[in-house]
């Protein structure tokens, strides 16, 4: 039987011993465990240069990489969270409001005002992960709106680069109706004929995902960047079946029809561009 | 063999030693009506106590009230001549959302509602309440032909949510939900919507946009379940009852925070308790709303949504800084 026995498909090697990496210079790569160095890796857009795992962008970095230089002029910055419901009574939410902006320096999970790319105006909001899972409470839904009725108001196309981990508990119902009051500034924005590009980013769920985040004229995303309206978690409990390959990726969601195009972030800006070029006469 | 909730026990004694003095007075010829006037005195009493300190979740178990009236049940007590328009042209007819032309008061609308089922058949059928895309779709439809046929549209929503399903997100539910919101924005007819019973979150929304917001004194609307909640925040199943209290779910916290717009009694007890009164009640609301709405213009009825919902949110905004 040695006959068919299949042939070790590997090599075997005596992993080197174990070097000291200096703190903050290296890191190892979620995609491929190779390590890398963070100067290249920022060099390289924050993606892996060896695997291409794209690791995920601030507010800050993210407007650099979609306008032009010096472009962005921030509108409704001092915007900010309350404690409307006083959420369990325990300032629980203040207290992760208070770390969020710690954090990031930021005063919610997004950013929003006016830019150009190439030269070409457009109503651009960025949100941003790290500030508590860029979930959406009544500051994110409230600047989408403004940004949204400003880009009407001026008859400029919408950018909107989503994350989002959906609708923000600490705000209740306040922030489910977030959904409703931006899709109503979309609408008003789609009836005068103006273009709007969503560029979803990971992970891009629920509550966003189920209003300004699918309602582009063009959708599009980045490699590798969850995007689903359930948790996997909840469908497989749910359900009691395996979930698909792939499951609730861009590319999946590409493969079932939902977005446009998958853009690796070095074409991003490129693309975008473009896009708003092609979008031009919609004015 | 009705179900009975836990805090609902006394009460359901109480009416059961009043069936049986009935029963004992009326096979033995004994006058007992002083003994069942004072027991039902102390029912008017238990239920008045038991209903003005209901917890939040108490109003949930309430809302999800095997026993409690559907938007079918409402149907059926307050339209006639219903006719169910099936499918939404792309896929499937999901039964968790039905719809079709119906007339109210002896006017033709067009109604929207969640559909949950009574027993397991119906259940399989209905998918307990929670639409897939085709359900938005099909509700998509429908409001764009009322639109068309200058219909009001009443939409009745009883879900606990979108069903978190493979298929749902290969066919893009969010989108679905996200598409009805937009245009539920542009419809030029009178909207109004009835959280009659579980207001399951982005599912609920999905056809819950409308000039009026009108909620069942017992429903509950909430971003997410209390279950879901207290799993996410608390990592305990038994922190339910405390989250259903944070996240300020009930009819009575939802008109104070202007997310609502009025809530409609139900009979003492719960809706369960007495369908037809409970119709009652509603169909009364809904008489008056549509009567308000109907003395404005197609856009105005445009604008007034606008306005309601852009209204919704709490955040602060130091004066002056803003340029």
């Amino acid at each position: 039987m040695s006959l068919f026995k299949k042939r070790a498909q590997y090599t075997i090697i005596t992993p080197p011993a174990k070097k000291e990496i200096p703190a903050g210079l290296w890191l190892k790569c979620k995609g491929c465990a190779t390590v890398i160095y963070k100067s290249k890796l920022e060099e390289n857009l924050q993606v892996c240069p060896h695997c291409e795992f794209h690791y995920p962008l601030t507010a800050a970095e993210r407007i650099r990489l979609l306008s032009d230089e010096a472009s962005f002029v921030e509108m409704d910055a001092n915007l900010t969270s309350v404690d409307a419901l006083a959420f369990a009574g325990t300032g629980i939410y203040p207290q992760k409001l208070a770390e969020s902006t710690a954090k990031t320096g930021m005063t919610d999970a997004i950013v929003t005002g006016t830019a150009a790319l190439d030269g070409r105006a457009m109503a651009l909001g960025v949100m941003d992960f790290r500030f508590l899972g860029a979930s959406m409470g009544s500051v994110v839904g409230e600047k989408v709106t403004r940004l949204t009725e400003r880009a009407t108001q001026e008859r400029l196309p919408l950018v909107i680069a989503t994350a989002s981990g959906g609708a923000r508990m600490y705000e209740g119902m306040l922030s489910l109706m977030q959904m409703a009051k931006t899709s109503a500034a979309l609408a008003v924005h789609q009836d005068a004929g103006l273009p709007y590009i969503v560029i979803m980013t990971h992970p891009t769920t629920a509550g966003v995902m189920a209003s300004y985040a699918t309602l582009g004229d063009l959708l599009i995303s980045e490699p590798g960047a969850l995007i689903g309206f359930a948790g996997p978690r909840v469908i497989k409990q749910t359900t009691q079946s395996a979930l698909p390959p792939n499951f609730q990726t861009a590319e999946f969601v590409l493969a079932k029809g939902l977005l446009d195009r998958v853009v690796p972030r070095s074409q991003l800006r490129r693309e975008l561009s473009l896009y708003l070029q092609y979008l031009a006469q919609a004015k | 063999m009705p179900a009975v909730l836990e805090f609902e026990k006394s009460l359901v004694e109480l009416e059961d030693k009043v069936r049986q003095l009935r029963e004992y007075s009326r096979s033995q010829g004994v006058d007992v009506s002083h003994g069942i006037g004072l027991l039902e005195d102390r029912i008017a009493e238990t239920q008045t106590q038991l209903f003005a300190n209901l917890t939040p979740w108490q109003r949930v178990q309430l809302a999800r009230h095997p026993d409690r009236p559907y938007p079918k049940d409402y149907f059926q007590r307050l339209l006639t001549d219903f006719l169910e328009l099936h499918g939404d042209r792309r896929f499937a007819d999901d039964q968790a959302i039905i719809g079709g032309f119906a007339k109210f008061d002896g006017e033709p609308v067009m109604v929207i509602g969640s559909q949950k089922g009574r027993n397991l058949k119906e259940n399989v059928r209905s998918n307990f309440g929670c639409a897939n895309p085709e359900g938005y779709r099909k509700a998509l439809r429908l409001m764009q032909l009322a639109d068309k046929a200058k219909l009001p549209i009443l939409s009745f929503v009883d879900t606990p949510g979108a069903y978190p399903g493979i298929g749902g997100e290969e066919r893009h539910v969010a989108e679905a939900i996200a598409v009805n919101l937009r245009e539920m924005f542009k419809f030029q007819v009178p909207m109004i919507i009835v959280v009659v019973g579980e207001g399951g979150s982005g599912g609920a929304l999905g056809i819950g946009v409308g000039n009026r917001v009108l909620i069942m004194e017992n429903a509950y609307y909430s971003v997410i379940t209390p279950e879901g909640c207290a799993a996410i925040l608390w990592r305990d199943a038994s922190a339910t009852p405390q989250a259903a209290e944070a996240l300020k779910l009930t009819s009575a916290d939802l008109l104070r925070l202007k997310l609502v717009d009025e809530i409609v009694p139900e009979p003492a007890g719960g809706a369960h308790r007495e369908f037809d009164r409970a119709a009652e009640l509603l169909g009364q609301a809904i008489r008056r709303n549509l009567q308000e709405l109907r003395a404005l213009s197609p856009a105005e009825w445009v604008a007034q949504r606008y306005e309601k919902f852009r209204r919704m949110g709490v955040f602060s905004e130091p004066e002056g800084i803003r340029p």
